[in-house]
């Protein structure tokens, strides 16, 4: 009579106790380190940020008690991911559209999505290893060595991957009675793609290339040798092929500076980055959700 | 007759347009080949790069670890030592950590809110730039170990992996931020192919009488098993060439030492700091070093995705 109760000693019970208490300890360990990180940030990053951070130079480290501000690298960094992006997107895109809508899933087309997966998964560092090879060292762009051009291309090569899949993935969900449809009405395949296909699956697109921009915002290594660093503002088109500074390069060379005044401007370096690559996630993480729910309905 | 050809001529797409569709397929196929010569110029760039110092140092190159400039004698082998002992040692750490998280995000212990905010949660840490953990590993979490890291050399010096006096910043700090960097990517992997388990399996164990946790271990986490691996692979792949967080804290030292407690070197941090002012034959062994890291990644990236299309298809 009683086996039809509860038991709480029986061991299989005390060892299901002890587990769930387990996955409950893993759980608030993994949560603890964003949570942790982030607190910081906002403390010892928030605390540094005024006008004059936005507008200007930082100065040379050394006894200075002002380390003045981050406007170079601020430009820097959205100059050098709009160039990753100029090179990327189209090229992405390109490549998803032929995966998605011409290959039939042949050897050249699994060669390609392997290959997306296998560069996707190349080292940042050899991205940049590769673009100073190929750039840097042969001086190869109007004689120029460090600039914020090969930074770009460093990056797209690390944003090249996430593009194509989020592309080639979007597109495979749009229904395939759409295409029947428009190439029904007479539409060539260029017309179906490009009015039809692309725009169904625009949303789903462009959250993925955002979420890989605000990615390859944050890298830095492929950006230590092959964009520099730059103390200086940046004034005129020109100046794309000198050295460049860039938000995450200033983290990394201001975290090991020995000076108080330069390692708050790497903390408050990162309350930006971190501010706005957290709320572009967070805000596709919302659309997403929102689009879900409407579409359920 | 005569007009109901006219007609069919007229119908007819313009050659026009023809061809802008087939320029527009060949530029997709040309886009899309892209990937391939990118991936294939990075090898041979590299490969080629380091040739001088292949055919100077050979393969001792990976088994001596001596790098001098001065004397132009480079080995790698304290780099190799460091990537390998620092990644395969995080993810010792971060498979239980994370397949332990996984699980609790796919049982229904809590509400459904609460394990979607923790999922989130794990998520969003992916986001951070590697870089910003290195600035938060220097300030914050280096100082508040150095006291457990005292302790440890205390008590457990006899261990090698634990015999130096720590000064700073040491491999241990690098494998437990490299612990934070792969949580996410385990987390999220282990709990899609969780996902992915079909309920009859877990009704049928709990059918025949199966308790929680023996449906998990011998029924749910068997079947998510390949997916789980292909996670921990791409994890381990991510590990070895984590650049910033690992090159902040780890110390930078190419003295060999296999305590853990003591200043480290990786592939990638070497190349890190030292590709910017290196040069002569210097750089073609910073070449060579690099091909190395690319080699190992490469390998274990592969076999991920051989594991993850051999096994996929089973349910």
């Amino acid at each position: 009579m009683n086996s039809l109760y509860y038991q709480k000693r029986l061991s299989r019970n005390v060892g299901d106790k002890f587990f769930t208490s387990l996955s409950v300890i893993c759980a608030l360990i993994a949560i603890l380190p964003l949570i942790f990180l982030v607190t910081y940030i906002l403390i010892k990053g928030g605390s540094q940020i005024t006008l004059e951070l936005f507008t200007l130079e930082p100065n040379p480290p050394g006894d200075d008690l002002d380390a003045g501000g981050i406007n170079p690298a601020l430009i820097g960094t959205l100059i050098i991911t709009t160039i990753a992006s100029i090179i990327a997107i189209p090229v992405g895109v390109g490549g998803g559209i032929y995966l998605a809508e011409y290959s039939k899933g042949g050897p050249f087309s699994r060669f390609i999505r392997f290959g997306v997966n296998v560069l996707a998964g190349v080292p940042s560092i050899i991205a940049g290893v590769f673009i100073y090879a190929l750039i840097v060292s042969t001086k190869i762009l109007f004689g120029s060595m460090y600039s914020g051009f090969a930074g770009g291309m460093a990056l797209s090569i690390l944003m090249l991957p996430t593009v194509i899949k989020t592309t080639d993935e979007g597109l495979k969900l749009v229904p395939n009675e759409l295409r029947y449809a428009s190439l029904g009405v007479g539409a060539s395949m260029y017309t179906t793609i490009l009015k039809v296909t692309l725009p169904s699956a625009f949303r789903s697109i462009a959250t993925g290339i955002v979420l890989g921009i605000a990615r390859a915002a944050g890298e830095t290594a492929p950006l230590i040798f092959t964009a520099l660093f730059s103390y200086y503002y940046i004034t005129g088109f020109g100046d794309l092929f000198y050295e460049m500074g860039s938000l995450a390069v200033l983290i990394y060379n201001f975290a090991l500076e020995p000076y108080d005044a330069q390692n708050k401007l790497a903390w408050a370096a990162s309350f930006i980055l971190v501010l706005s690559i957290l709320s572009v996630n967070i805000f596709s993480r919302i659309l997403a959700a929102f689009t879900e729910k409407t579409k359920r309905v | 007759m005569e007009e109901k050809l006219a007609l069919f001529k007229n119908r007819k797409r313009f050659g026009i347009e023809k061809n802008i569709d087939i320029i527009f397929k060949n530029t997709a196929l040309v886009l899309s080949s892209f990937v391939a010569i990118i991936l294939l110029g990075i090898i041979l760039v590299v490969f080629f790069q380091s040739f001088e110092s292949f055919s100077r140092y050979g393969l001792k190159f990976l088994v001596t670890s001596e790098w001098n400039p001065v004397k132009d004698e480079y080995g790698a082998f304290s780099a190799i030592y460091g990537t390998l002992v620092t990644s395969f040692l995080s993810l010792l750490i971060t498979i239980p950590l994370g397949v332990g998280t996984a699980i609790f995000i796919t049982e229904d212990f809590v509400p459904n809110v609460f394990r979607e905010i923790i999922g989130s949660f794990v998520e969003l840490l992916a986001a951070i730039p590697s870089v910003v953990l290195g600035l938060w590993a220097i300030f914050v979490m280096e100082p508040f170990l150095r006291e457990f890291f005292i302790l440890l050399h205390n008590f457990f010096g006899w261990i090698p992996l634990f015999s130096t006096e720590p000064t700073g910043r040491n491999s241990f700090l690098a494998i437990l931020i490299l612990v934070v960097m792969l949580l996410p990517i385990v987390t999220s992997i282990a709990r899609d192919s969780l996902n992915q388990v079909p309920k009859k399996l877990r009704n049928a164990a709990y059918g025949i009488g199966a308790s929680r946790w023996k449906t998990i271990f011998s029924v749910i986490l068997p079947a998510a098993l390949s997916g789980i691996m292909a996670g921990v692979l791409l994890a381990l792949g991510r590990a070895m060439g984590e650049t910033m967080a690992v090159t902040m804290i780890i110390g930078n030292s190419n003295a060999f030492s296999l305590s853990l407690l003591s200043p480290g070197y990786t592939i990638s941090s070497m190349l890190a700091n030292q590709f910017g002012e290196a040069d002569g034959s210097q750089v073609s062994s910073l070449f060579y070093a690099a091909f190395v890291l690319m080699i190992l990644s490469l390998v274990v990236n592969i076999f991920a995705q051989w594991l993850v299309k051999k096994f996929s298809l089973k349910y």
